[in-house]
């Protein structure tokens, strides 16, 4: 069975993007969220069979979804624990779930209180998927991801003559971005030389190299693609997916090449299932929990070549206007840390025609990725169908 | 909540890698070698993922190293490594084939090159915990 065009997203949602949720429990943005994609696709929440929790560590579980949204036969239920690289592999999930007819109409939830609740520094100790870095880098003081990933970028500047300032372009970009969209928590003008002068968090990643932690909630219905042509919205067919796992998954040190992440085994496959090339891509949004990895996910993605990312986003190449536009809400760099569900939306809504300000005029094949953990990549090619 | 400061976290080794910081806390650095194809691998684990051999010996590494990559850590993201910021953590090759993480003595990172050569040299936090760390040879 090829899955290419087989499920569609039929609906997304989102809540107010904040620093401060005010007290709201992440159950109760992920609720809003949920409701807003379910109205959004022209459903009742008693049409949702399937559910996909792309953070299964969060503190929500799909059975508090079933229990408020009152879903009567959830006949799917699964999650896909790979940090920020979930929401898209969640999307590969459901798509797979309704191609073979298990379900649907599957509900895609993410939302937390990432500012408000548990910091990522104290919040990674407890995940798994960090136990064996937990247990030998660690102790020599290497804690949060800035300082996990920030070996990776310096080792791209001493390869290739990848600059801090190349990364800066990335930065500024995306918060041009942001200025536009009306749901961001950054809305202030950024240059190149704010982000030379903020300081130093892991060299060589400065302050504004690095996302936000936000609180909000964010989701998707993915559908078959037969049920999704009926609906309320133009169907935005999922005409290409794949996840790739990088070498060494557990532990950045003993990757052989820490320049490549996993995202490069995914996206030939990706490419070749939707039938389209990089030249193809209208819009990208391109998860991006530190400058470094957008930059790294581009060359990988095969935008340029390896090496060259330094020199593609610069002279804003990433703009509205750009060879390239990329992370047209924001990101997680400006708009919020929603873990990238923010990104499936976005790239949803650029599809629709709905981005408003920041709209790229005419776009029709767009690509969303997920960066998760140590290095896990995930990528959808969404069209217009 | 309480104001104290947390202590520095420390392993919590299972069987498979309680030869690695017993070794540590002698001075030396343990890396493990399958017992039936001979390949080298770090960091401990059950299994050589070369053969999916189970048997395994572990060997004493050289003690020398080179640059591979390095950051250098100034926010504090854990409370108890606030009064060392900043300070240097380079990610190491080993002759042996594999890596090693461990913060950089005597030097800061401006010195610091992809290549150099390093020592490994074993230091006892206030926890009593021994670590590895990493020296410049000046050669």
């Amino acid at each position: 069975m090829q899955l290419a065009n087989k499920a569609a997203v039929t609906g997304v949602g989102d809540t107010d993007y904040t620093r401060d949720a005010g007290g709201r429990s992440a159950l109760s943005l992920q609720l809003e969220a949920a409701l807003n994609a379910i109205s959004d696709a022209g459903i009742r929440p008693q049409d949702i069979d399937g559910i996909v929790m792309p953070s299964p560590s969060s503190p929500v579980v799909a059975e508090e979804l079933v229990t408020n949204l009152g879903i009567p036969d959830l006949r799917f239920s699964t999650g896909t624990p790979l940090g920020g690289a979930g929401p898209v592999a969640a999307l590969q999930c459901a798509a797979a779930a309704v191609a073979a007819g298990i379900c649907s109409h599957v509900l895609l939830s993410l939302g937390r209180t990432g500012r408000t609740g548990q910091k990522i520094g104290a919040r990674i100790q407890q995940m798994p998927q960090f136990r064996i870095v937990g247990e030998f880098e660690a102790p020599s003081g290497a804690l949060a991801p800035a300082q996990y990933y920030a070996p990776m970028a310096r080792r791209h500047m001493e390869m290739f003559g990848t600059t801090s300032r190349q990364l800066a372009e990335i930065a500024v970009t995306t918060r041009q971005h942001a200025i536009l969209n009306g749901n961001a928590r950054m809305t202030t003008p950024l240059t190149v030389e704010d982000h030379q002068a903020s300081r130093m968090i892991a060299d060589p990643l400065r302050l504004y190299d690095c996302s936000l932690e936000s609180d909000g909630a964010a989701a998707v219905i993915v559908s078959a693609a037969d049920r999704a042509c009926d609906l309320r919205q133009p169907r935005i067919l999922l005409a290409g997916m794949a996840e790739g796992h990088p070498d060494s998954p557990s532990a950045i040190t003993q990757r052989g090449d820490m320049t490549r992440l996993g995202l490069a085994k995914a996206a030939p496959r990706a490419f070749a299932m939707a039938g389209v090339t990089p030249a193809d891509i209208d819009v990208a949004e391109i998860y991006d929990c530190f400058t470094y990895i957008v930059l790294c996910q581009l060359e990988d993605l095969g935008f340029c070549g390896k090496g060259e990312g330094g020199a593609f986003v610069e002279g804003g190449a990433l703009g509205l206007h750009g060879r390239l536009p990329v992370n047209t809400h924001g990101g997680l760099l400006s708009q919020a840390h929603i873990a990238g569900m923010n990104h499936v939306v976005e790239l949803v809504r650029q599809l629709r025609g709905e981005a408003g300000r920041a709209q790229v005029p005419d776009a029709e094949v767009g690509l969303v990725t997920g960066y998760g953990d140590l290095g896990d990549g995930t990528l959808a090619i969404m069209t217009r169908g | 909540m309480s104001q104290t400061t947390p202590s520095k976290p420390l392993p919590d080794p299972s069987p498979e890698t309680r030869p690695y910081w017993d070794g540590l806390a002698e001075g030396r650095l343990m890396l493990q070698r399958c017992a039936d194809c001979g390949s080298l691998r770090h960091y401990p684990q059950p299994m050589c993922a070369a053969c999916n051999s189970m048997a395994t010996n572990w060997v004493e590494a050289s003690g020398e190293a080179t640059v591979h990559s390095w950051t250098v850590a100034y926010h504090p993201f854990h409370a108890a490594f606030r009064a060392e910021l900043p300070y240097v953590l380079v990610t190491a090759d080993l002759p042996e084939g594999v890596r090693l993480l461990a913060q950089l003595r005597d030097a800061t990172a401006e010195a610091l090159r992809p290549g150099l050569k390093l020592r490994i040299g074993f230091e006892a936090n206030e926890a009593g915990l021994t670590l590895p760390v990493l020296r410049l040879t000046g050669a």
